[in-house]
């Protein structure tokens, strides 16, 4: 079964409620024509995963601005001014989180892994609610895995069979949440033919991959 | 304020040795690399997912997946390295980014650094900043003496949300260069002008005045 949609079809698997993770750093390797669908079928109550809020009118961001967010969980919000009033409001919750924690909880919620132990944060207001544990007389905190529902991904070059290659510094979290997510779906710039994509070059394995779309 | 900024970069550039991988924070810190010489070999990582940040391409020329960790187009040198956030991370975790350059709002003589949430005021997020003052070998905070309106921010004690306990180096400042060490704040520089007497009274921690003080 071809695993390239159309928007259309791609539509009807976005539902209220959903936790969502996304791709994307200040909006650089956000998919963008995914995000236009969220924002057309205006879904709410969602749950976002991903490095930061972006800008009001770009990337995830706009989720935010048009309130459909509950809840984020982002290292960042400085570049969204709806977030900040959103969150002073209550209207919607934040949970921020250390870049590199939040990098390491989604792939260790893709790795199979129970959590982790990282020195950030010991000794400020992120080891709240956390356990402590001390391992060859240095202080970590245990943090646990994210998964999700639901991961859009933004990729350069996926084959048909879902490989996928991502461009500079749009890769941050892209490879991280194919791999935490129960449905995944890409967005790629171009769709190329399987065996046209060496696989040495192939960051994320087809196999990950539930769904193609071109950008 | 430009001359004291200007001052302070150029001092901050000289920590660096050949062959460094260094990690620059946002404002002030980006303009340190202005001043690092092109053969001594650093290079500069964006923790959004790459090594070797070259300089800022010409109009017309940027690239949309090039950009740095504050969202601005760059270039990447040759030598350079992409790589995902999960990498990005365990590079400047497990200790392979030598020297962190970052802004402060409090530094404290245990060298406590409170640099990312004033509550109610101002709450944009730590982003990487926790992972790299924990990871880096090296923790320089590159900042202005005092606040806007004069006040120390190099205190006893922090008194904002910190970022991280016991993590910062060296402190430079248009006034001078200081080392946090295990018995407090010592100054090792002072700028020209500068009095021991003067950078103690816009100082709140009391700094360890060693025989030897160096120009900076």
């Amino acid at each position: 079964m071809s695993k390239i949609k159309t928007l259309d079809e791609v539509a009807e698997l976005f539902a209220d409620n959903q936790v969502i993770m996304f791709g994307g750093f200040l909006a650089a390797g956000t998919p963008e024509s995914l995000v236009d669908l969220l924002v057309k079928k205006g879904v709410r109550n969602l749950t976002i995963i991903g490095n930061d809020t972006s800008y009001v009118d770009r990337g995830i961001g706009r989720l935010v601005a048009g309130r459909q967010v509950k809840k984020a969980i982002v290292s960042h919000v400085g570049t969204n001014k709806e977030t900040g009033r959103l969150m002073t409001s209550g209207e919607m919750e934040v949970e921020l989180v250390p870049q590199g924690t939040l990098a390491e909880r989604i792939r260790a919620g893709g790795a199979g892994l129970g959590g982790f132990l990282t020195p950030t944060g010991v000794g400020t207001i992120v080891e709240e609610g956390k356990q402590k544990l001390t391992v060859n007389g240095v202080e970590y905190l245990l943090e646990l895995p994210l998964k999700a529902d639901v991961a859009i991904v933004k990729a350069w070059k996926a084959d048909k069979a879902g490989n996928l290659v991502y461009r500079r510094a749009a890769r941050n979290f892209n490879p991280l949440i194919a791999m935490a997510a129960k449905l995944v779906i890409v967005e790629a710039e171009e769709i190329v033919e399987i065996g046209q994509l060496d696989p040495d070059e192939v960051m994320t394995p087809g196999t990950l991959v539930d769904i193609i779309v071109k950008a | 304020m430009a001359d004291a900024r200007e001052m302070i970069v150029k001092r901050v550039a000289k920590f660096f040795r050949p062959g460094d991988l260094g990690n620059l924070g946002i404002g002030m810190p980006t303009l340190v690399a202005n001043y690092i010489p092109a053969d001594k070999g650093v290079m500069l990582q964006s923790e959004n997912g790459f090594i070797g940040i070259g300089p800022t391409p010409k109009a017309g020329e940027e690239d949309k997946d090039t950009v740095n960790a504050g969202g601005m187009p760059v270039t990447i040198m040759p030598g350079g390295a992409c790589f995902d956030s999960a990498t990005s991370f365990a590079l400047i975790r497990g200790g392979h980014v030598n020297i962190t350059v970052l802004g402060a709002l409090e530094v404290d003589e245990k060298g406590n650094l409170a640099n990312w949430i004033v509550p109610g005021k101002l709450v944009p997020g730590m982003g990487g900043a926790m992972d790299l003052v924990v990871g880096a070998q090296q923790v320089i905070i590159a900042m202005e003496h005092t606040t806007k309106e004069g006040a120390p921010k190099i205190l006893r004690k922090c008194t904002l949300p910190l970022t991280a306990v016991n993590c910062v180096d060296w402190i430079v400042t248009e006034l001078g260069v200081m080392e946090v060490t295990e018995s407090g704040i010592v100054l090792r520089e002072l700028a020209p002008g500068v009095t021991v007497e003067k950078i103690q009274s816009k100082t709140e921690a009391t700094l360890i005045i060693p025989e030897q003080i160096g120009a900076m």
